[in-house]
């Protein structure tokens, strides 16, 4: 059971350039946080793949564990975590974001 | 419900030495802000000092709703 939500994790984790795992969707999310991360996303101009973990509760509970984060949103780059909506917003604010993500799409 | 004071004696104990300031956002005791200035943030990336910041809240994590954190070397 664990087993396979690791390997759906993970799957999820390396399906983009850009990962978020969220609270909602884009489109209708469920908490600022998420909401303030997916327009942070938005602002870089890339596409990201995002996961609704109200709709995946097994992600939900697993996914702190694998990652070694305790709360979302998570956001990951090129299968690496960066951190939640504070670092991400942080990382926005000091013009690091953009150059980071930029340069994964550049690969 | 959580009060500040809870919050900033978890945080202060655990980093000795930090500046610390804990706001209630709403007013409801389960919105917080916490920034943690700390000399033992020093050569650590931003994902370290956030992990050592929830590490201290562990024990109210179940009551704060909604947490956000700023951290700086000290």
């Amino acid at each position: 059971m664990s087993a396979n939500v690791i390997e759906k994790i993970k799957s999820e984790i390396n399906a983009d350039k850009v990962v978020i795992f969220m609270k909602g969707s884009p489109e209708s999310p469920q908490c600022g946080f998420s909401a303030r991360a997916v327009e942070i996303l938005q602002s870089t101009g890339h596409p990201f793949h995002s996961v609704d973990i109200l709709a995946n509760p097994d992600i939900r509970a697993m996914l702190p564990q694998v990652s070694n984060w305790p709360t979302f949103p998570q956001i990951f780059v090129e299968g690496k975590l960066i951190g939640g909506s504070d670092i991400l917003s942080e990382m926005h604010e000091q013009g690091e974001l953009k150059p980071l993500i930029d340069s994964a799409f550049k690969k | 419900m959580v009060e500040t004071a809870e919050i900033h004696s978890l945080v202060e104990q655990a980093f000795p030495g930090s500046e610390v300031t804990v706001e209630d956002l709403t007013g409801t005791g389960d919105h917080f802000q916490v920034i943690v200035l700390s000399p033992v943030f020093k050569g650590k990336t931003l994902m370290e000092q956030h992990k050592m910041v929830y590490a201290t809240l562990e024990p109210l994590k179940d009551k704060i709703h909604a947490l956000t954190i700023k951290t700086r070397p000290l």
